[in-house]
């Protein structure tokens, strides 16, 4: 019985492997959104994109029996409401926070109305890769059992990263970020970097929602996203624009859900309100730390009409 | 400016007043017109769940297999003034002369409205809710799916090697208390050194949530899980995928976990809806508090799957009898609570209606957990 049982040790594991495993789309959307905002814009909406992949991933890779096809098609059609959203921000006196909130709710309302059949189904799943065959503990197994696009969003992020700093494109979109009107000088359109922004970002929050539907917890229903595309939007400003640094958030997101289920398994059952709300805690508690008078909103893209 | 506002008001009460005699005055004509009932449903989910709502929505479609009603249905309607919205629809513009608003949250305030504002509409709740003093053709009814649960658990304290069960609850209310202690009771009836390890999730519907309470518990060494939450579906998959046992819960989740499913409770709606109709068509009064468990038909339990041995199949079979004959009381004395004090005198017995059971605030012992 007890060579089964992990007990306390139980705790960090459950913490780590739910990092692993809830991360992954909260690290897809931020790293969408901080392409998206890093080129000036914010876009509410990646939660309504959240859904509506996981939505179209779920189906695609139900009725052609390829997950890989679902996640592709996730993306695509992320990518077709983030260019909508670009395109409607371009018309003038358009409001980008209040236009993705319409996205948000346009998103979320279409996956549910077109979901309608995709709810009893199962589709194949995602292949994960199993990194604990070293070990003989089923837990520890199961915890490594690591799903392929968690490794393409943590590659993801610092080759962002590299190109946001480094490459011409990234200049360009950091250019049109923190000043439009330099960049309308130099004879860059504002307007179409943003689209091509707002739809990379899109692509990759249809990406994180088909992880939601074909990854875990593995299958379609309307409760799936429970606000995980807010939070990962909110997650940017907490990781400062930074690619890399949304990666950590993510996981630290991740390993934060998993925490009050994890004490409540082991016996700490006191307070699981509080512990289930450990995500919420530890942004607020970052935010009041890390926030100084001086550099609140160091890093900022000067075009973002929440440091404008 | 205030003058502005107080005419727009006031024309935009009287348009709403035209408008919703305009909308109710076709509504009667066409409800008597058409001489057979019209019977709506109104779910808060998805009907294809594999969970509450399915469960409902399988009573529906027994509803219209009778023959002679119209039936209508309505996914997704959330417990607020929505649901007041549409239950005006379903009588105004179809008709509907037999509702079951289905969600427990529907009841206050929103059918108690809904049914002084129409009489001669019958309303009919799942959950129990109804009391003295509220509208005539407004009726409650509930299932004593304890029951079902007390075998799952038998079956369950058979198949498990670690001695540790899982129950993956939503919140601390009296109804999933019953359900965790008819579980625990029932499996520490088979082996008292059984404990019930339960995880709340917070709220009826959070899958990321119950994925992660599931993982937890089987890392802790817990081999057959149960729950009670809108839709078992994710945690059934979750926990087929890791290898270990679940018994199911609403409906069945049997097609899901083809190994590890054990056996599940569930909701008979097909079975009592269908007798609510006849009475009404008939011109019965029906009563304003309908329970039942096992005895009755109300709730009903799943097959056995085929990783359940001989031996616990005999033992839930004998108690299901006794269930069906001699009126078995789950709680029967004595029972101590997980914090040591005695609930359950010895000798005392709390059987299936007794009130006490309803307003439950405690885990029995062996039970791991705590309400707050």
């Amino acid at each position: 019985m007890d060579d089964m049982a992990l007990g306390w040790w139980g705790v960090p594991l459950a913490v780590l492997a739910g990092a692993i495993r809830v991360s992954t789309p909260f690290l897809f959307v931020s790293l969408g959104e901080c392409l998206t905002e890093t080129g000036g814009r914010v876009n509410l909406g990646l939660e309504g994109t959240l859904v509506m992949g996981a939505m179209s991933g779920f189906g695609i890779a139900y009725l052609t029996g390829s997950p890989w096809l679902g996640v592709l098609v996730a993306g695509l059609v992320g990518a077709m409401l983030g260019a909508v959203h670009a395109s409607l921000c371009a018309l003038p006196r358009v409001n980008d926070i209040a236009l993705g909130i319409a996205m948000l709710m346009l998103g979320t309302g279409l996956a549910f109305f077109l979901g309608k059949p995709l709810i009893q189904p199962e589709a194949p799943p995602l292949p994960a890769l199993d990194l604990g065959w070293w070990s003989d503990t089923e837990q520890i197994r199961s915890a490594l059992r690591v799903n392929a696009l968690f490794f393409v969003g943590a590659l993801l992020a610092p080759v962002l990263l590299w190109a946001l700093r480094n490459t011409r494109w990234g200049l360009i979109l950091r250019m049109v970020g923190d000043s439009a009107e330099t960049a309308r000088a130099i004879g860059y359109s504002p307007d179409r970097v943003r689209l091509y922004a707002t739809a990379a970002g899109g692509f990759l929050a249809g990406v994180g929602g088909s992880f939601l539907s074909l990854s875990y917890p593995g299958s379609w229903n309307e409760g799936l996203s429970s606000g995980q595309g807010i939070t990962a939007v909110a997650l940017v400003i907490f990781a400062r624009w930074n690619p890399l640094k949304c990666f950590w958030a993510s996981l630290l997101f991740g390993g934060a859900s998993a925490l009050g289920p994890a004490l409540q398994s082991v016996g700490v059952t006191q307070g699981y309100h509080l512990f289930n709300a450990a995500p919420y805690v530890l942004t607020l508690a970052i935010m009041v730390m890390t926030s100084t008078a001086r550099g609140k909103m160091a890093g900022a893209p000067g075009e973002l009409s929440v440091s404008r | 400016m205030s003058d502005i506002t107080r005419i727009s008001r006031r024309a935009l009460l009287k348009g709403a007043a035209v408008g919703a005699f305009g909308l109710a005055a076709p509504g009667l004509s066409s409800a008597f017109a058409a001489g057979a009932l019209t019977v709506g449903f109104v779910y808060v989910g998805s009907r294809d769940d594999y969970g509450y709502n399915q469960a409902h929505a399988a009573g529906a479609s027994a509803v219209k297999a009778m023959g002679g009603v119209k039936v209508l249905e309505e996914e997704r309607v959330p417990e607020t003034i929505e649901v007041q919205k549409t239950l005006e629809s379903m009588i105004a513009l179809d008709g509907a002369g037999l509702l079951f608003p289905t969600s427990f949250g529907y009841y206050d305030p929103h059918v108690l409205k809904m049914a002084a504002k129409h009489k001669k509409t019958t309303f009919m709740h799942a959950g129990g809710l109804w009391s003295e003093g509220h509208p005539d053709n407004a009726h409650s009814y509930f299932g004593y799916i304890d029951e079902a649960q007390h075998l799952s658990g038998i079956v369950a304290a058979h198949v498990t090697k670690s001695k540790k069960l899982g129950f993956i609850a939503a919140k601390p209310i009296p109804q999933v208390l019953r359900n965790i202690n008819a579980f625990a009771l029932g499996a520490r009836s088979v082996d008292p050194s059984i404990t019930v390890q339960v995880v709340f999730t917070g709220d009826w519907s959070m899958p990321v949530k119950e994925a992660e309470a599931t993982n937890s518990l089987i890392d802790q060494g817990v081999d057959v899980v149960t729950c009670h939450v809108d839709s078992p579906k994710v945690i059934v998959t979750t926990a087929e995928g890791r290898g270990i046992f679940t018994c199911g819960y609403h409906a069945s989740q049997a097609s899901l976990a083809p190994k590890g499913y054990l056996t599940g409770a569930e909701w008979n709606w097909e079975s009592l809806y269908p007798s609510f109709v006849t009475k009404v068509l008939a011109g019965e009064t029906i009563p304003h508090i309908v329970r039942g468990g096992l005895k009755a038909g109300v709730v009903k339990r799943s097959p056995y799957g085929a990783a359940v041995p001989e031996a616990a199949r005999k033992r839930a079979d004998s108690v299901f009898d006794a269930f069906m004959t001699k009126d078995y009381a789950i709680f029967t004395g004595p029972i101590r609570d997980n914090k040591g004090n005695s609930v359950i005198a010895a000798g005392a017995a709390q059987g299936q209606t007794d009130i006490a059971l309803e307003k439950m605030n405690y885990l029995v012992e062996g039970v791991v957990g705590s309400l707050a």
